[in-house]
C-alpha cells in the first residue's frame, strides 16, 4: 500500500509579488514555502499510511525552487521525495502537468491513493488535481474534510466532502484522488531529526524519458503578465461622532449607488 | 455549425443564479463568433430550466434529465460533457467558476485533451477564433492574461461576479433537445450516501454586499454571562449575531470574517474571506475591526467600494479602503445600522 502526495512551493503568502520590466514574476528575496493547503495533505499521507502500514511518496512537478517543499515533506516524515523535470514541461499547460502527474504515480506502482491539496495559492485553482484524476482515471473525491473509513482489500473509501451548501457522505471505489480541506487535520511541525535528515537528501529527479511519457500539445499559453492598475483615488477618511459618521458615510454610498 | 457552450449548474432542481453571468459572457463571444449559444441542462428539473435558458438568451438547450444526474456527481456529469463536446466540437465550453464547474470543466478539458482557463475576469474573442482571458495569479497580487488555442475546444471558468448576465425576455424561444446519460448507475463508483445540509449557509462569492469582521469582534463591550468557557469567544459570538447580523439583514449582506476571526472559534470556516478562504468581489465590503493583511487583501481587493472601520488609523485596510472610519466598531457599527435603516426606509 503506497499513498501519494503532490506538493509545489510557493513564494510566502506575506511576498510583494510583482511584474519586473522584464515581464517576469518576481517576489524579491520572500522566502519560498511549501504551498499552505499541501501541510494538510502531507500530514493525511502520513496519518492514512501509518494506519495501513503503507508507505509514502511525495511528488513535485517543477524546477529546482521545488525542492523547497520536497524537504519540507521529508521533514515532516514522509518516506520519499521526487522531483518531475524535463525542458519539455518549461512553459507547458496544465495538461501536460497532469499528464507528468499521472505517469509519476505509475511509475511509483502499488498506489491506492493520491493526496492533492486543496489548491495552490499562487498560479493554480484545483484544476491539476481533476486532470490528474482523469488522466489516470480514478476516482476523483474533492474537499474531503475527514476520511471515515478505507478498506484496501475491498478497494473502498469512505468519506466525508465540505461543500458549499453542508456536508457530504460518500463512498467510492479505490484507487482513488482526494483533495483536502484544512478541518482534515491539524499539520505536525518538521522535528529537529527530520530537518536534519531532509538538509541532507539528494532528491531524485524524474525526466519524461524516465516516465515514458510525451506530452499533449500546450493548448493555452501565459501571453504575458501584468501589474493590478493602481487603485484610483485614495481613502477619504470621515470624521465625526458615530451617528455623524453614519450619516456621511450613508451620504456617499447612496451616491455611489452601491446600496 | 459550432457554437458557443455553457453549462448551466443547478442545485436541488434550480439553476444558480450566476448560470445566467456565464450565459451572458457566452452571448458575447457567440456574437463576435457569429455562432448560436448552447446551453447544457443536467439533473433533476432540467427540462423545466430549459425556457429560463432560453429567457437568458440560449439558441439551444442540451438537456439530460435523468436519476443519475440527481445532485452533481464528477463521474456522470464529465462523461456526459465530454460525449457532447466531442460529437459537437464547440468552440469554448463556459461556466461560472464555482465549485463543481470548476471539477467538470477541468474533467472534460483532460478527457478531450482540451485547453482550460480558470477564474477568468475578462474574456476577448479575437477573430481567429482563439480566446484571450485575464485571470488574476499569485493570489491575486498580479494578472495574467493567457491565450487559448483557435480552432480547438476551448473550456473557460469564469469568475462570478466578473460578467453581466443578460435580461430575460420570457418571450424568447429555444430549440430543446434531450439526450441520454453516458453512464448507467452501475458504471458510477461514487455513491452519496447523505448529506447535511447547513441551515442559512452563506453565499459569500455571490453577494453584492458583505459585512465583515476580524479578531476585533472579541473587543465587544457586552459581558459575558458567568460561567461560559471562554468570554472572548462568547464576546465575538455575540458581536457577530447582535452587532454585525442587523446590519448585514439591513443591507441584504452576507457575513465574511478575516482568518483570525475563523481560528480563534469566533465564526465558521465557510465565512473566511482571503488567500485560504474566499475570494469575493462585492460591489460593497465593509470590513469591521479588520487590519487588512496581505492575505486578507487577497480575498477582498477586487470589490467595488471598500468601507473600513478600526480604531487604529494606521491599519493597512485603510490603504485599500475608498472610506475609512477611525473608531470603535461597536459603536460605528449600531450608528451605520439605524442610519441605514431610517434612509432606506426599513
Ligand atoms: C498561509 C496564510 C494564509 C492566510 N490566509 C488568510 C485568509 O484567507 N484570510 C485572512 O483574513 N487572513 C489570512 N491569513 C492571516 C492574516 O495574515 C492575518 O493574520 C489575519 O487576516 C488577521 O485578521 P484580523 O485582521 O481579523 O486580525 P488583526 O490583524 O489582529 O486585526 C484586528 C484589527 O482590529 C482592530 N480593532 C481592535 N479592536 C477594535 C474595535 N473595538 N473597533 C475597531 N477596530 C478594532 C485593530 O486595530 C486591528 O487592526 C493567512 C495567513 C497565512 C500565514
Ligand atoms: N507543480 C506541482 N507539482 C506537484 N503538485 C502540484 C503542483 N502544482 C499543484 N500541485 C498540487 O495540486 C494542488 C492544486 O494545485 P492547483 O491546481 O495549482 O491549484 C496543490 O495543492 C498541490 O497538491
Amino acid at each position: 500500500m503506497h499513498v501519494v502526495v503532490f506538493t509545489r512551493s510557493t513564494p510566502d503568502t506575506t511576498a510583494k509579488v510583482e511584474v519586473s520590466a522584464a515581464g517576469a514574476v518576481t517576489w524579491g528575496d520572500a522566502a519560498t514555502v511549501v504551498n499552505p493547503w499541501d501541510e494538510y495533505a502531507l500530514e493525511e499521507a502520513i496519518v492514512q499510511a501509518k494506519n495501513a502500514g503503507g508507505k509514502t511518496t511525495v511528488i513535485s512537478i517543477g524546477a529546482e525552487m521545488h525542492n523547497e517543499s520536497l524537504k519540507h515533506s521529508l521533514a515532516m516524515g514522509l518516506d520519499e521525495a521526487v522531483r518531475v523535470w524535463d525542458g519539455a514541461l518549461e512553459n507547458s499547460d496544465s495538461l501536460a502537468y497532469a499528464t507528468a502527474a499521472a505517469a509519476a504515480v505509475q511509475k511509483v506502482g502499488a498506489v491506492d491513493l493520491v493526496i492533492f491539496g486543496k489548491e495552490s495559492v499562487d498560479v493554480g485553482t484545483d484544476q491539476h488535481i481533476y486532470q490528474t484524476a482523469r488522466k489516470l482515471g480514478w476516482t476523483m473525491l474533492s474537499y474531503v474534510s475527514k476520511i471515515l473509513a478505507v478498506d484496501y482489500a475491498a478497494k473502498t473509501i469512505k468519506v466525508e466532502r465540505l461543500l458549499e451548501e453542508g456536508k457530504q457522505i460518500v463512498t467510492s471505489q479505490l484507487p482513488a484522488v482526494i483533495s483536502v480541506m484544512k478541518d482534515i487535520n491539524e499539520p505536525r511541525y518538521p522535528s529537529f531529526i527530520g530537518i536534519r535528515k531532509a538538509s541532507k537528501a539528494v532528491i531524485p529527479v524524474w525526466s519524461l524519458a524516465d516516465l515514458g511519457v510525451a506530452l499533449p500539445a500546450a493548448q493555452t499559453r501565459v501571453a504575458r503578465f501584468m501589474n493590478l492598475p493602481p487603485r484610483e483615488g485614495k481613502v477619504e477618511m470621515i470624521e465625526g461622532s458615530p451617528e455623524e459618521m453614519a450619516v456621511k458615510l450613508v451620504d456617499r454610498l447612496l451616491e455611489e449607488k452601491v446600496l | 455549425m459550432s457554437a458557443v457552450f455553457v453549462w448551466i449548474e443547478t442545485f436541488n432542481g434550480k439553476a444558480i443564479s450566476s448560470s445566467w453571468e456565464a450565459l451572458g459572457a457566452a452571448k458575447e463571444l457567440a456574437a463576435a463568433w457569429s455562432v448560436p449559444v448552447t446551453a447544457l441542462v443536467f439533473g433533476e428539473h432540467a427540462s423545466a430550466l430549459a425556457s429560463e435558458a432560453a429567457a437568458y438568451g440560449a439558441d439551444k438547450v442540451i438537456v439530460c434529465e435523468d436519476a443519475t444526474l440527481a445532485g452533481f456527481r464528477l463521474e456522470p456529469y464529465a462523461a456526459l460533457v465530454s460525449k457532447l463536446v466531442q460529437e459537437h466540437a464547440p468552440k469554448a465550453v463556459l461556466a461560472i467558476g464555482t465549485a463543481r464547474a470548476r471539477e467538470l470543466l477541468a474533467a472534460a478539458a483532460a478527457d478531450t485533451n482540451a485547453g482550460l482557463l480558470t477564474e477568468v475576469s475578462s474574456l476577448e474573442a479575437q477573430p481567429d477564433g482563439a480566446l484571450k482571458a485575464v485571470r488574476p495569479v499569485y493570489s491575486g497580487k498580479v494578472l495574467s492574461e493567457a491565450v487559448g488555442t483557435a480552432g480547438a475546444v476551448q473550456f473557460v471558468a469564469l469568475r462570478g461576479r466578473a460578467f453581466k448576465a443578460q435580461q430575460p425576455d420570457a418571450a424568447a424561444q429555444a430549440e430543446v433537445v434531450s439526450v441520454p446519460p453516458v453512464l448507467a448507475e452501475a458504471d458510477i463508483a461514487t455513491k452519496i450516501e447523505r448529506f447535511e445540509e447547513e441551515v442559512g449557509t452563506v453565499n459569500l462569492t455571490d453577494a453584492a454586499i458583505i459585512v465583515s469582521g476580524g479578531r476585533a469582534m472579541a473587543n465587544n463591550p457586552a459581558d459575558a454571562p458567568a460561567g461560559v468557557a471562554d468570554a472572548a469567544v462568547w464576546k465575538a459570538q455575540d458581536g457577530f449575531q447582535n452587532t454585525l447580523q442587523p446590519l448585514a439583514d439591513t443591507l441584504g449582506a452576507a457575513i465574511g470574517a478575516s482568518r483570525a476571526a475563523v481560528d480563534a472559534g469566533y465564526i465558521p470556516y465557510a465565512h473566511q474571506v482571503g488567500q485560504t478562504g474566499k475570494t469575493v468581489a462585492p460591489d460593497l465590503y465593509i470590513a469591521c475591526g479588520i487590519s487588512g493583511a496581505i492575505q486578507h487583501q487577497a480575498g477582498m481587493r477586487t470589490s467595488k467600494v471598500i468601507v473600513a472601520i478600526n480604531k487604529d488609523a494606521e491599519a493597512p485596510i485603510f490603504k485599500l479602503a475608498r472610506y475609512g472610519l477611525v473608531g470603535d466598531l461597536y459603536k460605528i457599527v449600531p450608528a451605520l445600522t439605524a442610519e441605514l435603516k431610517k434612509r432606506l426606509g426599513k
